[in-house]
């Protein structure tokens, strides 16, 4: 995902004279490439992501493009108020970039765990989120984030994450959109990030145990593609939201909003994730993933349990 | 006396703020009076504006980023005719769009809101170092409070400025010596405020902020270090409260509205500076 966002913030640059990045001294190596071809267009603010945040929206307010670049929780938690006062309110055109999603420095311990920032930004008025799952995602994402007004949040993982979808099948995304991956006639699980890859082993695993469950991605956290889960309602009992992320007020939150305003045909919504706690036990993604039960088995043994009303 | 036209437009922003903050109830004319004459010099004298075109590319910005002072500009930028002085009667009135703490939404002239305190001066160097990029010629200028420099973005952008060699970004400090409950030197010391600055790399200019020939002096001084790769800052020494007797080294004004006999009291005083 990493590679795929420099490659296109690179490809935006030469397009658009106006963008300017910024960095919080993070991005070793990965930025070198827009450095060397852009150095006129190139900050690193040093680790002052407070005033990076508020620098980045009087940049912006002089007609500025500005990609705001760290880690973490650096670009969101650190300054959300600068975002809130600086950025959203003035309506300036400042893209924040979090490499680090969730749990993917989950070695370097809770600071560096990413886990409540799709609800801290997501509350914050006139900010976009995005959250993709894989290379092609985060390349149809970049199109819109790039480009669209205003404030915007992506959140994406350091790289290497597998594949999903077919490359160029998401060409034309429209922000706000859910990217359905496999429909199912029992239950849904509804993802937003990398942690797509356990949905789709939850949902090979609950098939061969006789369970027809699809599966859907949403690139977009906010807004939210209520239309499709509405559609999903009316097809479905169940929910099942799954992200790498606190369950309070992030992914499974915004989609229980919608849920609870519908009139009629409400599935019932089972959240998956951090169950609204921190991480003090380090490891790879994928022990942490397993550890809070987030791993394709886990969420299968959930979703099968919710199916036979035994949660 | 010279320097005319500041002064008056000094006295017409107290004496504007004194009703905008009496007619609205509101806090914080001790802020405004400090720097009145600051603001006055460098919308009457020093920038390159137009009240005709707010928008005009090559204009002068002004940040305020002790954003709670924001009678201050409304007034200073209602009497350069950006909008109708009847306007200011509006102030916090339910409704309004001049709010206590500055607002740009639209108020034609406000280049940014502000109001938490250490936001203004980054946004303000952002518009800076756009200026750099775009080898335009304006000047940006901020202005902030002595209390905000407790505020931890002061100075991360104080060395940020430094490092870019933002020779067109010019910060005044209305150093009035007393901050929301207290004193500065009995909440958290500043002084030496002028070599803390130094030390920073900047270009530093200490005057005493009231003396209209001294802010002339001090703004010609930092629009000549234009070159010189230094971030400049005039810290102005200033009195919390100025002009009126009662108000003034007095940090109960940061509160108080004058109403009633106090009001009548601190317009007598103001009229009788009229210059």
């Amino acid at each position: 995902m990493r590679e795929t966002f420099t490659r296109c913030l690179q490809e935006e640059a030469r397009r658009n004279q106006n963008l300017v990045l910024i960095t919080g001294d993070l991005g070793f190596g990965v930025l070198f490439p827009f450095m060397k071809e852009f150095p006129e267009r190139f900050i690193n603010a040093g680790i002052s992501e407070q005033a990076m945040m508020s620098m980045a929206a009087g940049l912006a307010m002089e007609g500025k493009t500005v990609v705001v670049y760290s880690i973490g929780n650096f670009p969101t938690l650190r300054c959300l108020e600068q975002i809130r006062n600086c950025c959203a309110y003035h309506e300036a055109n400042v893209k924040i970039v979090c490499v680090g999603a969730g749990f993917v420095y989950g070695t370097l311990g809770m600071t560096h765990h990413a886990t409540e920032d799709i609800s801290a930004l997501r509350l914050l008025p006139g900010v976009t989120v995005y959250a993709p799952a894989d290379a092609v995602e985060t390349e149809a994402v970049m199109a819109r984030f790039l480009t669209e007004p205003g404030v915007a949040y992506l959140r994406i993982g350091r790289g290497g994450e597998p594949i999903f979808h077919q490359q160029g099948s998401l060409t034309g995304y429209e922000t706000g959109k859910a990217v359905p991956y496999c429909e199912g006639k029992e239950a849904y699980i509804l993802t937003a990030g990398g942690i797509l890859s356990s949905a789709i082993e939850a949902q090979k695993l609950l098939k061969e145990h006789g369970f027809d469950v699809g599966v859907a991605s949403f690139p977009t956290v906010k807004p939210i593609d209520a239309a499709y889960i509405t559609s999903l309602c009316e097809k479905v009992p169940l929910l099942v939201t799954l992200e790498e992320h606190t369950i309070v007020g992030g992914f499974g939150g915004a989609v229980c909003e919608v849920v609870s305003g519908l009139k009629a045909n409400r599935a019932r919504v089972v959240r998956i994730g951090m169950n609204d706690l921190y991480s003090s036990i380090v490891g790879s993604q994928a022990y942490l993933e397993e550890y809070y039960g987030l791993d394709g088995k886990s969420v299968a043994n959930k979703v099968q349990a919710a199916l036979e009303g035994r949660l | 006396m010279g320097y005319e036209k500041s002064r008056q437009l000094a006295y017409k922003v107290r004496r504007h703020a004194l009703d905008m903050t009496s007619r609205g109830g509101t806090a914080h004319i001790g802020s405004i009076f400090s720097m009145a004459d600051i603001v006055a010099v460098l919308y009457a004298d020093i920038m390159h504006h137009d009240p005709k075109n707010p928008k005009m590319p090559d204009r002068d910005r002004l940040v305020l980023s002790k954003g709670h002072a924001g009678a201050g500009i409304y007034a200073v930028l209602a009497e350069t005719g950006y909008f109708p002085i009847a306007e200011l009667e509006t102030h916090c009135q339910n409704g309004s769009r001049l709010s206590g703490h500055v607002s740009h939404k639209g108020v034609p002239g406000v280049e940014v809101s502000t109001g938490s305190l250490g936001q203004g001066l980054p946004m303000a160097m952002g518009m800076a170092m756009a200026a750099k990029i775009n080898h335009q010629d304006h000047r940006v200028f901020c202005i902030i409070g002595d209390g905000e420099c407790d505020e931890g973005t002061v100075w991360e952008s104080a060395l940020i400025a430094n490092q870019f060699g933002l020779d067109n970004f010019i910060v005044t400090v209305d150093f009035n010596k007393i901050q929301s409950i207290t004193s500065v030197e009995n909440t958290i010391k500043l002084e030496p405020l002028d070599q803390k600055w130094a030390s920073f790399g900047w270009h530093v200019i200490r005057i005493d902020g009231h003396d209209h020939e001294a802010l002339h002096r001090a703004y010609a001084e930092a629009l000549a270090a234009r070159g010189k790769g230094k971030p400049i800052v005039v810290v102005a020494d200033t009195v919390k409260g100025k002009g009126v007797s009662f108000m003034e080294n007095d940090v109960l004004w940061h509160y108080r509205t004058a109403r009633g006999e106090e009001y009548e009291k601190a317009v007598k005083e103001l009229e009788a500076q009229k210059p």
